[in-house]
């Protein structure tokens, strides 16, 4: 069983709802991610959100931009990357999701890329530029293995979303607002009804990304959906914490009480 | 949809799904509106009212008596209004836009020509005009930032990657995946997500259209080769794509080799790129083995781009255009020649089309005809000669 599924049957068992982080993978150093996810773990968060940095990230914000400038300036390549979470897999058995775009998986070579994905000991990967359209293009590699692609829904999706969330498997990625990743001060009043709408179209759980970044968010999200990301918020006090993981651990454990 | 997504394995629409049905409504309203009698109608009279269209070709008798080869023909899209080929696609997606309701445009820039361009349009239009462009950028074209403030364009500083022309565009989509509601993006080449690439190209082909035209009124028959530079390719789409069933005529797509290929230090994706995705289309980029995009390098800010548009990706593959480059040195060379013996200072863009030209027509018999497209004047680009030739003001 994907440990994805996994972690949502005994979260739902308990009543719990969802709480993934995201971090950026080698910022500031793949040593260092790997403590911090193991520290994320201890946080109790049961699904990790890793982000594979990229030179041109058209769905991120600043502080995810400049989270994965500073990991490429620090000398990011894919091939220790997964050397790292192979090692990660040793210790942990927390769910891990690579967000990563499609300009990496084909650049690496996207058979390489899904299988060592697979052998590192990833459960699944988000592709936030690669449309229902365009999914053909990894489609059959990633039903050869046990890996999940995570669908992305947006309010703008209107009437695609049925056809997006037809076969959607381990969670659905409901993006909250339009734009990019970052903090926000308000949200598009039209998103609870719209998380409710895809929730009566399938029995895979919805998590809401994109601008979460306070405890009130959390809550307000989590009265419809079965969960929350949390990246932009997370990375930025990754950054000002200077290497004091607690400070990060206290963070998480106040905003998911 | 008649329209085709994909030019062979290249194009696409690799986007976030926050932005697929508002490209779907841009493809439904770009196929209903621009096939339509009442669109090809004002476009075409802005182009001749506004812009100053046909653009004339001219015999560079000089050049030819130089060059002792075949007669050398001159596109001129440097006499049009704002001294560029980018008009031609700004004035047809700004009708776009305001026939789709946006009140608002926005666009990227590298060297500032689409971006004067776009708020020449914008202001023309009576809509309100964003344009972003690197911070390197900025201060490398500080005319071009003014021009556009003048014509009450906005000039958004993109500071993240490198600052240049491929973070700008990034941001630039960022923007419209915010607010494409009000807003209607400008991309200014042959490049990004479908339909652009082909909506582009049918706006750019009026070039190639004018030239197979007066080629014939003049020659009466088609040319044996036409040059064109390539950045993203917009202006050699826009003048090869009506010769493409004319298999006699020789199309050839000139990239910048800047320093030199074997430096490392060049915009030249045919010359060492393979395929990849950047800007929502899958296409031949400068990448590394993890699929990072490399920096380009032109002294050519419009050719300082790391990708080429995807369907020049496909006749390259196809055969049906040679690709080449010249380098930085090349281009100047061939930029001081045209000065002195046609009393014509080109882009340094064109500069590159001409360079291969002058290797090439030599060779040719007399009797043999060459176009080069003159994409753009190079008026904006005197300081940056100057810099190159050693000479402070």
């Amino acid at each position: 069983m994907n440990r994805i599924d996994q972690k949502f049957e005994m979260m739902k068992s308990k009543g719990e709802k969802a709480f993934i982080p995201y971090v950026c993978g080698g910022d500031p150093s793949l040593s260092e991610t790997e403590e911090i996810i193991y520290m994320l773990e201890d946080a109790g968060c049961h699904i990790i959100e890793v982000g594979i940095p990229f030179s041109d990230p058209l769905a991120d914000g600043p502080v995810i931009q400049a989270a994965s400038s500073r990991a490429i300036e620090n000398g990011f390549k894919l091939d220790k990357f997964f050397e790292t979470v192979k090692n990660i897999r040793k210790k942990s058995d927390v769910a891990l999701v690579a967000m990563v775009y499609y300009s990496t998986i084909f650049g690496y070579g996207k058979e390489k890329f899904i299988k060592n994905c697979e052998n590192a000991g990833f459960d699944g990967i988000i592709v936030p530029d690669l449309p229902y359209e365009e999914y053909d293009e990894i489609s059959s590699l990633i039903e050869s293995t046990s890996i999940y692609c995570i669908p992305l829904i947006a309010i703008t999706s209107g009437e695609r979303m049925p056809m997006l969330v037809k076969n959607a498997k381990g969670f659905i990625y409901c993006v909250s607002s339009l734009g990019v990743t970052g903090e926000r001060k308000t949200f598009d009043k039209r998103i609870f009804s719209f998380i409710n709408k895809i929730k009566e179209q399938t029995d895979t759980p919805v998590c809401v990304g994109f601008g979460i970044s306070k405890k009130e968010d959390v809550e307000m999200f989590e009265k419809d959906a079965d969960g929350v990301i949390i990246g932009s918020a997370i990375v930025r006090k990754i950054f000002e914490s200077n290497g004091n993981l607690e400070n990060v651990k206290t963070f998480i454990k106040e905003i998911n009480q | 949809m008649s329209l085709n997504k994909d030019f062979g394995e290249y194009g696409g629409q690799f986007v976030p799904e926050t932005l697929m049905n508002t490209l779907k409504t841009l493809e439904k309203e770009y196929e209903e509106y621009c096939s339509s009698d009442e669109f090809k109608n004002d476009y075409m009279k802005y182009m001749k009212y506004y812009v100053g269209r046909p653009s004339v070709l001219y015999y560079a008798e000089r050049l030819t008596e130089m060059c002792g080869g075949a007669k050398i023909y001159l596109k001129r899209e440097d006499l049009n209004h704002t001294g560029a080929h980018k008009i031609n696609n700004a004035i047809g997606q700004a009708l776009l836009a305001k026939h789709m309701g946006k009140t608002k445009v926005i666009a990227e820039t590298g060297a500032g020509q689409h971006g004067v361009a776009t708020a020449t349009a914008a202001a023309l239009f009576d809509m309100e005009c964003e344009v972003y462009m690197g911070v390197e950028d900025i201060e490398r074209q500080k005319l071009n930032v003014f021009r556009m403030e003048l014509l009450g364009a906005k000039v958004i500083p993109v500071a993240s990657g490198t600052g240049t022309l491929k973070d700008a565009t990034n941001e630039a989509i960022r923007t419209w995946a915010a607010r494409a509601e009000d807003t209607f993006y400008i991309i200014g080449s042959v490049v990004g997500p479908h339909p652009y690439p082909t909506m582009v190209r049918d706006f750019q082909r009026i070039i190639g259209d004018e030239t197979k035209k007066q080629v014939m009124e003049i020659e009466g028959r088609l040319p044996d080769k036409i040059f064109a530079c390539v950045g993203g390719g917009s202006n050699s789409m826009g003048i090869f794509y009506p010769f493409i069933e004319d298999k006699n005529v020789e199309l050839i797509g000139v990239e910048a080799a800047g320093l030199g290929v074997e430096t490392g230090e060049h915009a030249s994706a045919f010359a060492e790129g393979r395929t990849g995705i950047l800007h929502g289309m899958k296409t031949c980029i400068l990448q590394d083995d993890d699929g990072l995009i490399k920096t380009a390098y032109s002294i050519s800010a419009g050719l300082d781009y790391p990708g080429v548009g995807p369907e020049h990706a496909y006749f390259r593959d196809t055969g049906r255009v040679k690709y080449t480059s010249v380098t930085d040195d090349e281009s100047i060379e061939a930029f001081k020649t045209l000065c002195r013996y046609e009393g014509i200072m080109p882009a340094i863009e064109s500069s590159h089309a001409l360079a291969e030209a002058l290797k090439t027509v030599p060779k040719m018999k007399k009797d043999e005809i060459a176009i080069v497209n003159l994409s753009g004047r190079g008026d904006k680009d005197v300081h940056t000669v100057a810099k190159y030739l050693g000479k402070e003001f």
